[in-house]
């Protein structure tokens, strides 16, 4: 198949962008959409010119590394899957793919269509661990925690940190992200000892960070390639409503 | 108060404020619907039921001053959210695709709620003014069903139209978003939000609606 591509090319940090055209031929539906691009910078090594910068690491959606918007989507159209497990047999012959970077105040371009995602790290920070001395590694029944609990901290942990969420929210805010992070181990013994200082850390280096704030839309929800719940935000909310006036 | 500074600057503390002010708005609403169902009843019992109301005014004008705190508190933080998310998100996507990923009431609050605020400033301007100005055997009823700023007046009735559906467009986000802002969302109560929501997204903005075209248009016709 052909794919057509509008890509975001940006030099550097304080460069200004604009979108530049590229047409690849040979296109397997079987490939990934990194690999399409693969093979579209490996012709443009070819001939001399920069390839398209992109982040990208194991491509098994783990690690949450990659992102990009495709026609206006965060990781592309389909649900809870990320750019990297994105294949070509989503699109059809012929179609044009606009190609984006993530777009937010606080995810500043470092080139093309790579981010400097570091914000989230100050977040995490400023209160995502554990710092309680936990002792060595208890047998799995030594200390109770019922499977209603276990199964939401385990769902809020599947957040890969990606920037989905950010990337697709109108206010580009981060509260599914920290409300993940947050909820993971305030549904956990070990989390809730430091929860009311973790919530306000988190939160005041959030909004440090320059995030808007979460308008419900649910745009991040229906975004996240880990499908993290709104109920997320609903837990940071109650979480630092309880940490600052309780 | 140092803790209480930091809580009302912070993200959460401001949509905390508005959530707050949003939902005592509300209850104020669905009062005033009571009252204006009173119209049904006849010039006799609307009229004794401002003249009762009246009757306590240092307690009206009190919760009057109260209720327009809250409206400006609402007005406020939301104008500080919006500048807020402004700054937040500084460019666009080639491609928008928000109407896929979100609802429309979601995305137009800062639209519908400005509609809303005009059509306030027009209503207190109007009808609350000349309401202050009746003495003795004045009637309030006359005055809401009149040409001049009543229903008697098509382009009055109509704007109050407009204004009281795009306030349920308003209230269809901003009533179930309230909760989840409070952190109530995720819990138990869920059904039972979703079923206040419907209140007052809709019940309340139909009875207002239902009062401007059946005083201002059916009424007459039929």
């Amino acid at each position: 198949m052909q794919i057509n591509l509008k890509v975001w090319r940006q030099e550097n940090r304080q460069a200004i962008g604009g979108y530049k055209n590229y047409s690849v031929s040979d296109v397997s539906e079987h490939m990934s959409f990194f690999e399409m691009l693969d093979k579209l910078n490996n012709e443009l090594v070819r001939k001399g010119e920069d390839p398209i910068a992109f982040d990208h690491d194991c491509r098994e959606g783990i690690c949450g590394s990659c992102g990009v918007t495709i026609n206006g989507r965060a990781h592309g159209p389909l649900r809870g899957v990320t750019s990297c497990q994105l294949h070509m047999r989503s699109f059809k012959d012929g179609d044009t793919l606009v190609v984006e970077p993530w777009r937010a105040a606080s995810f500043p371009v470092i080139k093309d269509l790579v981010v400097d995602r570091k914000s989230f790290d100050r977040i995490m920070e400023s209160g995502g661990y554990v710092s309680i001395n936990t002792g060595g590694t208890p047998d799995a029944n030594a200390i109770p925690i019922p499977k209603i609990d276990a199964d939401a901290a385990f769902d809020s942990a599947t957040c890969i940190g990606c920037g989905a969420c950010v990337a697709i929210c109108k206010n580009s805010a981060a509260m599914l992200f920290v409300g993940a992070k947050v909820t993971q181990f305030t549904k956990l013994p070990q989390g809730k000892v430091e929860r009311r200082e973790r919530v306000k850390n988190m939160v005041a280096q959030m909004d440090a960070e320059g995030f808007g704030s979460c308008t419900n839309t649910g745009a991040c929800e229906a975004e996240c390639p880990k499908e993290i719940s709104l109920t997320n935000i609903a837990t940071l909310n109650k979480e630092y409503l309880k940490a600052s006036l309780c | 108060m140092n803790w209480l500074t930091t809580f009302m600057n912070s993200s959460i503390g401001k949509k905390f404020t508005m959530g707050t002010s949003g939902l005592l708005l509300c209850l104020f609403i669905a009062q005033h619907l009571v009252g204006n169902m009173m119209l049904f009843g006849g010039e006799a019992l609307f009229n004794s039921y401002v003249a009762t109301l009246s009757a306590f005014k240092p307690l009206v004008r009190i919760i009057e001053v109260i209720i327009s705190i809250i409206f400006l508190s609402h007005i406020i933080s939301g104008i500080r959210l919006t500048l807020d998310n402004k700054r937040a998100n500084s460019s666009s996507y080639n491609v928008n695709t928000g109407s896929e990923t979100s609802s429309f009431s979601s995305r137009t609050m800062a639209i519908t709620g400005s509609v809303v605020f005009i059509f306030v400033i027009m209503h207190l301007s109007t009808i609350w003014y000349r309401f202050q100005l009746v003495h003795g055997s004045g009637s309030y009823y006359d005055i809401i069903l009149g040409d001049a700023v009543g229903f008697g007046n098509p382009i009055y009735a109509a704007f109050y139209v407009v204004a009281m559906i795009l306030m349920g467009v308003h209230l269809k986000h901003g009533f179930q978003s309230a909760f989840q802002t409070f952190g109530v969302s995720d819990s138990r109560y869920k059904g039972l939000i979703e079923k206040m929501s419907m209140i007052f997204w809709l019940v309340i903005p139909a009875g207002f609606t239902w009062i401007a075209l059946w005083f201002g248009f059916i009424a007459e016709a039929i």
